[in-house]
């Protein structure tokens, strides 16, 4: 288990999601105290039934959406490694989901900023009910010198991905 | 304004165009909840009046979508279907697991309230405020996994298109019909997900009278307020808790049934009910792990339980067919009840149903009644044009479920469900057939017999409910502990009851006060709120019409087969009671305020404020007493 001071990064295994949307959640009531589906910063996408899978920040090791915010209301957390948003500075141009290769930064629903995954100050809601329930998806562990940014996918190449590791061919007609 | 509502519901007008909000006052919401008696009450001040000339499957007809103030919260979400039903002719509180009721309310609106036929096949298109009523006729004609990926793909094209900025937009929530539901098949579902329906009370075949194809929406909100956040939280904490120590319960859903309901309680349909008994270990839920499930855990918005698991067939003649576990409402009348026993065979006879937008309860039930005819020689391969409907052949039973689907040949008698069909049968062969119809008021009975009294219906569990042969609310005495009054909670709540199992029995309605912030004592609920969407529901059931009629003294009885004695297995010999059955019936009847003739009295509508629904009773009491 990492330590609080280290930064973090949640491990991933999407293929065991059971779509309970927990983590959505658990996230919005941290983050807005409330249950808020949409403005959870880990989004639960079902683009074919059966294959669910979290959508959420992968914190690449070049973070190509803090260099791409034209107000610098992006910034990298050195605690966590997370990206943390100044929602006053932010314009919601949208920049930062242009630049993030899986698109996954997203606009709060009635707020004018965007929102990513904060990781919580390093104790991730998500990864506790994800955790607590059995299911396993999310997992914390210490951020190492890693390829990270492979893991921002769309959610089109993720359930792609997904539905024909599950479904074989046949995949191909659900998506 | 009470909280833990939207507050608003959505009225569609599919014959007009018209689209518009409507709202209830605190009162309606605190006396019928939502769901299940919130249908109630709309159907009842709608069409009550005149509820014997209303033709289910004619646009006069209402077809609900209803969440509750539990949804989303409790955990497990559900949606309420419901409008008149063409099973019983009365109404049904349906209910159908998924994200559908949970994005309705973050759209703001507690319903839908769907009235008239649309001209050409459309589907509504829900976003927040935003509602469109788009054509559908793309996918009129297309089953549930064409449906759900051209329309999920669809939605999320129109968002993108008219919100490029948000970032990438996830799937809207969607029910839709198949092609049963098109053809007015009274045993086609509402259904979600692939694999998830509401299907008693035949609601696809009012969907489908609509030309409705399906509903998508996306909200965007949050889910509405609620008086005691931190106690909703710890509320959720034990629901979950709970599930997380019900470790069997969450390995295999109810996917132990299939081989347990047969060989330990014996009261798993076999052969259209000819027997309840089997052992066969060939339908074990290691079969079903070991060779079908490709994914152990799956679920809806917040449920800790994942009682459904997905299976797909790999290898053989049924290559490709996927739906979830199946549960063992499916397991069963798609496995033994059709004198099926294998997982690879089951898996593809459910999936064909979703595909069709069948209900696999019903629509195994009258496929297990038929063939039970053709067993009996009653109907010939010719009467089946041209189908040898053998027991355990699935490609025969599929080659029938189509028909039925599509209304084909003898696919449309079919259509019409047990009952139905059965009448027409009898009267063709001048035989009685009633006699292998096992089914209570219009509806199939679901797989749980109460023969050997040792699973969970009793005695007059579907003599007496007023959804007929729904398992999921059979009733009995006492009223506080076994009878559908708890039911009717879940269902106007709307949340899984699945997921209170095990939970102690004040939870639900703890939730049902710190969500709302409104008092709701168990006696209260027992005694007059639930009592009164009872006597709706019952009123309307006896009301019945047009085509169809229950009369309680002939209707308000087990099917003929339950009095067969069990031919095998532990419990052979046993039986249900007719005395015993007359005797319960007579205490439940009193204990809910029927008359002799199991009509409400009088004197029970009024103290429970229904004078009105006591006047349209009148005239049935007049000719039961005749």
């Amino acid at each position: 288990m990492p330590t609080k001071k280290e930064p973090i990064w949640i491990a991933r295994e999407l293929s065991k999601c059971s779509g309970c949307r927990k983590c959505e959640i658990a996230c919005s009531l941290f983050h807005e105290n409330r249950i808020w589906p949409e403005a959870s910063r880990i989004r639960v996408f079902m683009l074919v039934p059966g294959t669910e899978f979290p959508h959420f920040c992968a914190q690449c090791e070049d973070y190509p959406c803090v260099q791409a915010c034209p107000t610098k209301a992006l910034s990298i957390s050195k605690r966590t490694g997370a990206v943390l948003v100044k929602t006053k500075a932010c314009i919601s141009c949208g920049k930062c989901i242009e630049a993030c290769p899986g698109r996954i930064p997203h606009i709060h629903p009635t707020e004018n900023y965007v929102v990513i995954c904060d990781l919580c100050k390093g104790d991730p809601q998500c990864v506790k009910v994800c955790q607590e329930g059995g299911w396993n998806v999310l997992k914390k562990v210490s951020r190492r010198n890693r390829h990270y940014k492979l893991y921002a996918r769309t959610p089109e190449e993720t359930a792609r991905d997904l539905a024909i590791k599950m479904y074989g061919e046949v995949a191909e007609e659900f998506l | 304004m009470i909280l833990g509502y939207a507050g608003k519901l959505l009225e569609v007008n599919l014959s007009t165009g018209k689209i518009k909000e409507v709202r209830f006052d605190d009162e309606v919401l605190k006396n019928y909840v939502g769901g299940r008696g919130l249908a109630a009450k709309i159907l009842w001040d709608r069409l009550g009046r005149k509820w014997e000339t209303i033709n289910p499957l004619e646009p006069e007809n209402k077809l609900l979508f209803l969440t509750g103030p539990l949804t989303g919260y409790f955990p497990g979400g559900r949606t309420c279907v419901s409008g008149k039903s063409p099973q019983s002719n009365g109404m049904v509180g349906s209910t159908v697991g998924g994200e559908f009721g949970v994005e309705l309310r973050c759209a703001g609106y507690d319903g839908i309230i769907v009235s008239g036929e649309a001209e050409k096949p459309v589907y509504l298109f829900i976003k927040d405020s935003d509602v469109e009523i788009s054509d559908a006729s793309h996918v009129w004609g297309k089953d549930a996994k064409q449906t759900v990926a051209t329309l999920t793909k669809e939605c999320r094209g129109f968002l993108k298109k008219r919100f490029p900025k948000y970032g990438e937009w996830k799937e809207p929530a969607m029910v839709y019909i198949g092609p049963a539901g098109e053809n007015k098949v009274r045993t086609a579902v509402v259904a979600a997900k692939w694999a998830h329906a509401a299907g008693y009370g035949g609601y696809g075949a009012v969907m489908g009278s609509k030309r409705l194809k399906a509903v998508a929406v996306k909200g965007t909100g949050p889910l509405p307020d609620v008086a005691d956040l931190r106690k909703v939280k710890r509320l959720i904490q034990v629901v979950n808790d709970n599930a997380y120590e019900s470790e069997l319960w969450r390995r295999w859903g109810t996917g132990a049934g299939g081989y347990e309901f047969g060989a330990e309680t014996s009261s798993e349909p076999v052969r259209n009910w000819q027997d309840e008994w089997h052992d066969e270990r060939s339908f074990g839920v290691d079969q079903f792990e070991n060779r079908v499930w490709i994914k152990q855990f799956w679920s809806d918005f917040g449920c800790p339980t994942c009682c459904l698991k997905i299976a797909m067939v790999k290898t053989g003649k049924f290559k490709g067919a996927i739906t979830d576990n199946p549960d063992y409402e499916m397991q069963a009348y798609l496995g033994p009840n059709l004198g099926i026993f294998t997982p690879e065979e089951n898996v593809f006879l459910s999936s064909l149903i979703d595909d069709l937008g069948l209900c696999g309860i019903q629509t195994g039930n009258v496929m297990g009644f038929v063939a039970e005819l053709f067993q009996r020689g009653i109907l010939t391969k010719k009467d089946l044009d041209g189908i040898e409907l053998k027991w355990g052949d699935a490609e025969a039973f599929a080659a029938l479920a189509r028909k039925i689907a599509l209304r084909e040949g003898v696919g449309d008698l079919l259509a019409e469900g047990t009952y139905r069909a059965a009448l027409k049968i009898g009267e063709k062969k001048k035989l009685d057939v009633l006699k292998y119809a096992v089914q209570a008021k219009g509806i199939g009975i679901g797989a749980h017999g109460i023969r050997s009294g040792k699973d969970y219906p009793e005695a007059i569990s579907y003599v007496c409910s007023v959804q007929g042969g729904d398992h999921t609310s059979t009733t009995g005495l006492p009223l506080d502990g076994s009878s559908e009054l708890g039911e009717i909670f879940n269902d106007s709540g709307v949340f899984c009851n699945f997921n209170s199992f095990g939970v102690p029995r004040r939870v639900k309605f703890d939730f049902y006060q710190a969500i709302t912030g409104i008092e709701l004592t168990r006696k209260e609920w027992f005694n007059s709120k639930a009592l009164r969407i009872l006597q709706l529901q019952r009123a309307m059931l006896l009301l019945g019409g047009p085509d169809l009629k229950w009369n309680p003294k002939i209707h308000d009885v087990n099917p003929p087969r339950f009095y067969e004695p069990l031919p095998s297995g532990p419990y052979k010999g046993k039986t249900a009671k007719k005395s015993k059955v007359e005797e319960e019936k007579r205490r439940y009847y009193e204990a809910v305020g029927w008359d002799k003739n199991g009509i409400p009295k009088t004197e029970a509508l009024k103290a429970l404020g229904l004078e009105d629904v006591d006047r349209c009773l009148e005239k049935i009491r007049y000719e039961a007493n005749a």
